[in-house]
């Protein structure tokens, strides 16, 4: 078989987005974590939040370095392997990329090291702020990124001016159509993603160790938060995909199945394979005008189809069709176990109830789980496009050996599989070390140092 | 230089800025991880690693910034340069994670300490000698042919030795860190390896000049031509001077050190700032070299730069920013300033 550059430099970089997504996505929401910890420290001196927010921290710093090594691959990558695109979209893309690094990664560069190393060097407010900031860092990179990601997505604001890419009006282009929807659904994302890791740790410790406070005090502060924030995702992406249906109907086409040109009382399908060749769906189960109900308000209201644009202007059905599912099912489950543990708590049996802290311990991979599949269904949607309707991306992949592509994409699959390993063993090692034993006592030099701050 | 280039000018002059602080501060971080051979014992290499955990991130930062800047001021370079050397920009990101995990996973390991002590020194290495092959193939200068694709140019044997003097100047400057920032016995080694290793630079970047030179008739005719060729001297002549200065403090630390005299705190810390100043004048003569081209004798910077309009939106964000970057990362060294020695555990 002859080797294709091109599909090899597109299977790099979703290989090595895919990647990098799985570590900003629980940063995020653990820097978060940590720093509201560190706040209601301050305030209340309660020493089980200072405990909780140095045993995370560790966690913390290997996602971190993880997602900052990925992370500069990727900003490589669109000049080796998509040179065209880079070339022609540099003038749109470039300066969101430059405002990131300026507002976001220099900052959480600037601070890590006092949040991570500065604990004896700085006062505890200082530590706090240098907390703060880096949460904040990572909030502000993924706001520029998802403006960059959602402009591929809706582009608006630009002129294109011999084949390439001008800006016309910076406000449309960073807060194009999608940017919103998109920007809030992914910080939700991140928050619930972080909020089920710490939730299924504490979980496990309160199951199998002697830490019961601290873990007490997460599982039922994750639990406050994803019966907040979990449902608060169903109604963003709700939104999410009625704006889909407006700016790319051909991915809503795929991730409802839906393959006539224009249907009316369109079924919700649960589960089918849909067929490309065919053209249609096998073993369809679905709940009927569903669809149409949720996303025109009306049981008769119609949709487009798969068949309204010519078969090589369709995405990778199958791919999006289930990511979707796989998506949607994880958020309700989430809503779920948040209504189930507002329910224990109601009744007073949170802690004891063995069964329902043994589930929420096997739940930690399940927000990165939904993080890619939502991420596979707004980008393989996306498909054939790189910029939706305007560019196609097999047109603007660099023309490089394809021996080339192959090789280095071998050792980023190697590397990566490696340091994945590696990254688990390592958690799972600083998870089982529990927290510092100096830490449980009351009267560490910490709370000492604290009090002198605030009785002056 | 005409006023319609100004706005591109400022962009060619702030990535300049951006490299040349990527080389000095990721450098010499850099440089730890290429000298950490050297050192044998489990302490040192803990004092090693530990001069720059809370410093690596932030240095590397600036070649990100450094990324950006090209794919958002200059797309055209930015894509036909990343492209050009796909092979040495894949190995340089494969060396960079493998050093840059190894400061998580290191003290946290027990048994597989040994590994990552080599994916350290190794992923150092490989990251700084990828930088240097890239740099030759700019001083080198680059032909039709090099535009190809499927070219291998970018390996030749001077691309080669730039690959070796960058992985030198880096511990160069390494050693000088250390110098400021260690007590004792490692304080002493980080001395000794630095004046051998600056003997080397010298030579190597004597080479290289005359290499240039001889084969490069339009950089000669820039150099021996114009008006002011005369200042442009100032340039090899100040990197003699500051050469001297620098053996000499580092000479210094090591007889106070064996007479067991008090160092100097001046010695300790200057040879950091000479080593600097040498590799700013170093890219002050490259610059001299290379102008106005981003791509030697093929794309300038003004042919290479974005629309106006992309070039301005950027302008308000790097006048606020740059400032407000470098003043939190002084902040950040200040807080984390004397002997590694005295550094209390991490997190
Ligand atoms: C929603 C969030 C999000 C998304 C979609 C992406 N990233 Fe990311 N990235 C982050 C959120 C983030 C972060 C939270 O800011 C990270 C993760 C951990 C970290 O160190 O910072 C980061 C790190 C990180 C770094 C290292 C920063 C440093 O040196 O400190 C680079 C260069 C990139 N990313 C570049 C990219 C590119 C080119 C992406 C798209 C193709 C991308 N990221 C997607
Ligand atoms: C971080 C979460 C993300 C994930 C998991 C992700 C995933 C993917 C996947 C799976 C593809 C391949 C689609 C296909 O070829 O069928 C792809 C393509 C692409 N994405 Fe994303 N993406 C993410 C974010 C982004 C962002 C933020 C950008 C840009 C700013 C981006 C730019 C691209 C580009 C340029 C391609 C085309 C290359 C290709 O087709 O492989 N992606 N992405
Ligand atoms: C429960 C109901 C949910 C609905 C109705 C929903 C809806 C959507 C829709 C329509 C998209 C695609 C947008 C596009 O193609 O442009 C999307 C993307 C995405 N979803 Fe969901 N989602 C839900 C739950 C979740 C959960 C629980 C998570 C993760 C914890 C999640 C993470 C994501 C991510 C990361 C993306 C891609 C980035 C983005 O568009 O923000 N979603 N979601």
């Amino acid at each position: 078989m002859e080797l294709d550059a091109a599909l090899l430099s597109r299977v790099q970089f979703a290989f090595t987005v895919s990647f990098h997504i799985i570590f900003p996505s629980i940063t995020i929401g653990l820097a978060t974590l940590i720093a509201i910890w560190e706040g209601l420290w301050l305030k209340t001196a309660n020493p089980v939040y200072l405990q909780l927010a140095k045993f995370w921290i560790k966690p913390f710093a290997i996602t971190f370095g993880m997602g900052v090594v990925s992370g500069i691959v990727l900003s490589y990558e669109f000049g080796t392997n998509f040179s065209e695109f880079s070339r022609i979209t540099g003038a749109v893309l470039g300066p969101l990329m430059a405002y990131e690094v300026l507002t976001a990664f220099f900052l959480e560069a600037g601070f890590l090291g006092i949040m991570l190393f500065g604990w004896q060097r700085v006062g505890p407010k200082l530590h706090f702020f240098a907390t703060l900031v880096v949460a904040i860092g990572t909030w502000i990179s993924a706001f520029w990124i998802i403006a960059a990601n959602s402009w591929m997505q809706t582009p608006a604001g630009h002129i294109i001016v011999d084949g390439v890419f001008q800006v016309d009006n910076w406000w449309q282009v960073i807060f194009n159509p999608s940017m919103p929807y998109r920007f809030s659904h992914m910080l939700l994302a991140a928050f619930i993603t972080a909020c089920f890791v710490v939730l299924a740790t504490s979980a496990w410790q309160l199951l199998h160790t002697q830490h019961k406070s601290m873990a007490r005090k997460g599982v039922s502060m994750t639990l406050w938060l994803a019966l907040l924030l979990t449902p608060l995702q169903a109604f963003v992406g709700d939104l999410h995909g009625l704006n889909v249906k407006e700016h790319q109907p051909v991915k809503l086409a795929a991730m409802e199945g839906i393959w006539a040109e224009r249907e009316t009382g369109v079924p919700l399908l649960l589960f089918a394979i849909p067929d490309k060749t065919a053209e249609k769906n096998h073993f369809e189960i679905g709940i009927p005008k569903l669809a149409s109900l949720i996303l025109t308000h009306d049981i008769d209201g119609e949709l487009a189809g798969l068949k309204a644009v010519p078969a090589d202007e369709r995405p990778n059905v199958a791919l999006v069709f289930f990511s979707f599912r796989i998506m949607v099912g994880i958020g309700l489950l989430m809503i779920l176990v948040a209504l189930i543990g507002a329910w224990l708590r109601w009744r007073g049996t949170l802690y004891k109830s063995r069964w329902f802290l043994t589930v929420c311990s096997y739940l930690a991979p399940t927000g990165v789980i939904a993080v890619l599949a939502g991420w596979y269904v707004v980008e393989i949607g996306r498909q054939p496009w790189l910029v939706y309707g305007l560019v196609r991306t097999m047109d603007v992949v660099s023309p490089l050996p394809a021996e080339r592509v192959l090789f280095s994409l071998t050792l980023f699959v190697a590397t990566y599989s490696l340091l994945f390993g590696v990254y688990l063993y390592f958690m799972r090692k600083l998870i089982r070390k529990g927290p510092r034993r100096w830490l449980i006592c009351t009267n560490s030099s910490l709370v000492s140092k604290l009090q002198a701050t605030q009785s002056p | 230089m005409e006023l319609q280039f100004g706005l591109p000018l400022f962009y060619f002059l702030l990535l300049g800025f951006a490299i040349l602080m990527y080389v000095l501060l990721d450098g010499f971080d850099l440089g730890i991880g290429i000298l950490y051979p050297w050192f044998n014992t489990d302490a040192e290499h803990d004092h090693l690693m530990r001069s720059i955990s809370h410093v690596w991130d932030g240095n590397e930062t600036w070649l990100v910034f450094g990324g950006v800047i090209l794919f958002g001021a200059f797309p055209l370079a930015y894509s036909s340069i990343a492209s050009l050397f796909y092979l040495p920009i894949m190995l340089m990101l494969i060396g960079l994670i493998f050093r840059g995990v190894a400061f998580e996973y290191r003290f946290k390991s027990t048994t597989s300490k040994q590994w990552w002590n080599r994916a350290f020194a190794i992923g150092s290495s490989l990251a700084a000698f990828c930088q240097g092959l890239m740099l030759g193939v700019l001083v080198q200068g680059t032909d039709n042919n090099t535009l190809m694709m499927s070219s291998l140019q970018w390996l030749s044997p001077f691309s080669v030795f730039t690959g070796i003097a960058v992985m030198a100047g880096y511990a160069l400057l390494a050693c000088t860190y250390l110098t400021m920032k260690s007590r004792g016995a490692i304080q002493q080694k980080a001395a000794r390896y630095g004046q051998r290793l600056l003997l080397f630079v010298m030579l190597a970047m004597l080479l290289v000049s005359l290499w240039t030179l001889w084969a490069q008739p339009e950089i000669r005719q820039r150099w021996f031509g114009g008006s002011y060729a005369l200042g442009l001297f100032l340039l090899p002549l100040s990197a003699i001077l500051t050469a001297r200065l620098l053996f000499r403090d580092l000479g210094r630390v090591q007889r106070q050190f064996a007479a067991e005299a008090d160092i100097n705190a001046r010695h300790e810390s200057r040879p950091f700032w000479l080593a600097a100043s040498l590799f700013l004048l170093a890219f002050t003569g490259l610059v001299v070299g290379l102008f106005p081209y981003l791509l030697p004798r093929h794309l300038t910077f003004y042919q290479a730069a974005a629309p106006d309009n992309s070039l301005s939106f950027m302008l308000p964000g790097i006048i606020i920013f740059v400032p407000l970057i470098l003043a939190y990362t002084l902040w950040g060294y200040h807080i984390f300033r004397g002997k590694i020695e005295d550094y209390e555990e991490g997190y």
